[in-house]
């Protein structure tokens, strides 16, 4: 090695690293928020680098909606498996059938706000004190001003225009008890940095980012997957066409783009040149200007 | 893309709102093209509601609710773009005195800063406050750009005299590398692509200046610290004995075999290997996250500091710093608070306050004790147990600390040390 530094993925890599461990050092009882998303897929891998030779230290949580892709309940499973982690589901179905939470009504209903009491649930029941994230700050303009260690009251609440102003790299994670932290170590990514990376590290992730056949219907302007949970509605044709996902969401609200993009290196050249941003295929964030922040205030991811 | 070669620049933006500091940012992401169609369409539909006649670039930076409706920007928030030379991450950063805490914060990692002056206006009160909290967080480069020349007919007189304005107040100030740019963000002169309107300015737009600037040398290669996160014992096969310190190298560079010492217990050895993700490197320097391993058994633990037995830092309980309180709640003299250092936690108090510096004059005030909030102050700190310190300006992670109200666990100053 001749030059004395760091190309800008290794910069980043160090960066998420350096936050990881020091969740690890400022709470007793942290967890990875995994949604077998391929933001949640990176925090593990890098989580991983960062103890190493140590077992990676967190559980996994996962807020299961009951509205799943099959791949990515597989998924998740089978990386517990290769990393011998813990696995926690809190159930949107369960918080539904105890009465916590009821179903949405109407035409675009879906589950998403529901996980708002579901995760904050466990959050409480499992005395989490840290939910690591794979918030990106360039994903959403509620999420560009979040911090790596973002406080939440004891009702989980955000409170973004009072945040503890984060310096250099020193990360106040103090809290009272009830209290607890959302941190996000790869904020500063983008969405080409975590492709680049996963193309770099050869990571694995589900079959559903990568092109591939699907049944699916024409919606809000992307491609719904078929699925038990989707009622067509009038006028509504299902067509098989070759699709691949840019985010993993419910499979309800988690429109498809049509691509011929079936490797990595494909995958990474179709970023390079998109011209929408990875979320305006989520009807989840369509609803209102402020849909992102007004969730995320309630104690969203 | 060769990704291998690109580095990452931090920059950060001071200017009020009038100075055009939101277009500007919505000019570079704008012209870089990294911004998406569906966030064009909404900004355009937006600009149209208010009645603006073709899209407010603005409103691309501006995210929560609140700045929306006011038209202001009332905290940090992080743009990024690419371009085939470098990755770029901004701290937009609001302007107004009130916000001088966000201003120190988005300064606290950035690499460059860029000033924006109105030339109608020239230098005022405000571009002193933002040039003094640069040199104050010792921003490496600082670049100033004179923007609005479309509305001084771009005439090179008005420029060079803010040039001269700026010279002048700020050879009292610590910069190293300032340089001067007339643009107009909101007709794109200078920005991305070079003025037509301006042949008289032989000096690089400021994308292309943000794209070369020498950035390798910001972080300190010479003195090697290491301040201990966490200790990795992985109680597994094959790893049994392994105890490796982990942490980020926050300055300068170390190897296998090198003589270290222990801070602050002042126990000796040399390093056995240095490692990452199953890999022994044959060096590792700053800013990189990795594990170390000793040759002798010392007990280490979170907030100690490894440093090469050649090139210490001081080791101290008292040190004179330059204080900038954040919070509401003004400083208590003599009450105890939680200081964080690298990764050292200590109780500390704050013993004297020598002056404060009015950040508009750069006049000294030693009457006035009283640490409001945005107030920036020369103090002396007293800590119940030593800290490992350099100057602030010679080392930014071992130069600076914050401090933390244990009443509240909000983080209240943030300190550099001198």
């Amino acid at each position: 090695m001749s030059k004395y530094y760091l190309n800008y993925l290794d910069e980043l890599e160090s960066e998420a690293i350096f936050i990881l461990r020091e969740v690890w050092a400022q709470f007793q009882n942290p967890v990875i928020l995994f949604s077998g998303g391929k933001d949640s897929i990176l925090v593990t891998h890098l989580a991983k680098k960062a103890f190493y030779p140590s077992k990676i230290p967190f559980p996994l949580l996962h807020i299961d909606t009951g509205h799943n892709f099959p791949e990515t309940i597989q998924f998740r499973n089978d990386l517990i498996k290769e990393l011998g982690a813990e696995l926690i589901v809190g159930s949107v179905q369960k918080s539904i059938d105890d009465g916590r939470v009821a179903e949405e009504k109407g035409k675009n209903a879906t589950r998403n706000a529901l996980q708002i009491t579901t995760l904050l649930d466990a959050i409480e029941e499992n005395k989490i004190d840290c939910a690591i994230g794979g918030g990106r700050r360039d994903e959403e303009k509620a999420r560009a001003k979040e911090r790596f260690f973002s406080h939440r009251d004891d009702f989980g609440q955000w409170d973004p225009k009072n945040q503890r102003p984060e310096l250099w790299n020193l990360l106040n994670g103090k809290h009272f008890e009830g209290e607890h932290f959302r941190a996000f170590p790869i904020s500063n990514w983008t969405e080409m940095d975590v492709w680049n990376y996963i193309l770099r590290e050869n990571i694995k992730i589900p079959s559903l980012y990568i092109a591939h056949q699907r049944k699916v219907v024409w919606r809000n302007d992307s491609w719904i997957p078929v699925s038990e949970h989707l009622k067509l509605e009038e006028g509504e044709e299902i067509v098989t066409k070759k699709i691949r996902f840019r985010t993993l969401g419910d499979i309800t609200i988690t429109g498809g783009i049509e691509s011929d993009a079936d490797t990595l290196e494909k995958i990474v050249a179709e970023v390079a040149a998109m011209k929408q941003t990875e979320r305006g295929n989520r009807t989840d964030d369509k609803r209102s200007e402020t849909a992102m922040e007004d969730r995320k205030k309630q104690g969203y991811f | 893309m060769q990704i291998d070669k690109n580095q990452l620049l931090r920059f950060t933006t001071a200017g009020s709102v009038d100075d055009g500091k939101s277009t500007l940012i919505g000019r570079l992401l704008y012209d870089s093209k990294a911004i998406f169609e569906d966030q064009l369409q909404a900004v355009s539909s937006t600009s149209k509601k208010k009645g603006h006649n073709g899209i407010d670039l603005a409103l691309f930076t501006d995210g929560l609710k609140d700045e929306r409706e006011q038209g202001i920007t009332i905290d940090v928030a992080y743009r990024y773009f690419t371009t085939p030379k470098r990755k770029f991450i901004i701290a937009d950063t609001p302007g107004h005195i009130q916000y001088t805490r966000n201003m120190v914060t988005g300064a606290s990692t950035a690499n460059a800063a860029i000033i924006l002056i109105d030339a109608r206006n020239g230098v005022i009160e405000q571009t002193k406050r933002h040039a003094f909290i640069a040199s104050l967080l010792q921003i490496p480069h600082i670049i100033v750009c004179v923007n609005k020349m479309d509305l001084v007919g771009y005439k090179e007189e008005v420029y060079e005299d803010i040039v001269h304005q700026f010279e002048e107040f700020s050879s009292k100030l610590y910069v190293k590398d300032v340089r001067f740019i007339p643009i107009s963000a909101l007709k794109g002169d200078n920005v991305v692509n070079r003025s037509e309107n301006m042949p008289w300015f032989q000096g690089a737009p400021l994308l292309h200046t943000l794209e070369h600037l020498h950035i390798s040398s910001d972080v300190n290669k010479l003195d090697a610290r290491f301040p201990v996160q966490t200790v990795l014992r992985p109680q597994r096969e094959r790893f049994i004995d392994y105890r490796g310190y982990a942490g980020r190298i926050a300055s300068g560079i170390f190897r296998p075999g090198d003589e270290i010492t222990v801070l602050p217990s002042g126990f000796t050895s040399t390093i056995k290997s240095i490692d990452f993700d199953g890999k022994e490197l044959e060096e590792a320097f700053a800013p990189m996250s990795v594990s170390i391993t000793l040759n002798d058994d010392i007990d280490i633990s979170r907030g100690d500091m490894l440093v090469k037995t050649a090139n210490q830092p001081e080791t101290v309980q008292e040190f004179d710093t330059m204080l900038c309180w954040l919070h509401n709640n003004p400083a208590r003299p003599r009450a105890k608070y939680t200081i964080m250092h690298t990764t050292n936690e200590q109780k500390a108090m704050i013993k004297d306050i020598h002056y404060k510096i009015d950040i508009n004059t750069y006049a000294r005030n030693e009457e006035d004790k009283d640490l409001q909030m945005n107030d920036i102050a020369k103090v002396k700190i007293r800590t119940t147990r030593p800290l490992m310190i350099d100057e602030y300006r010679d080392n930014r992670t071992t130069g600076s600390f914050i401090l933390i109200d244990d009443a509240t666990h909000e983080t209240v100053a943030a300190g550099m040390i001198m």
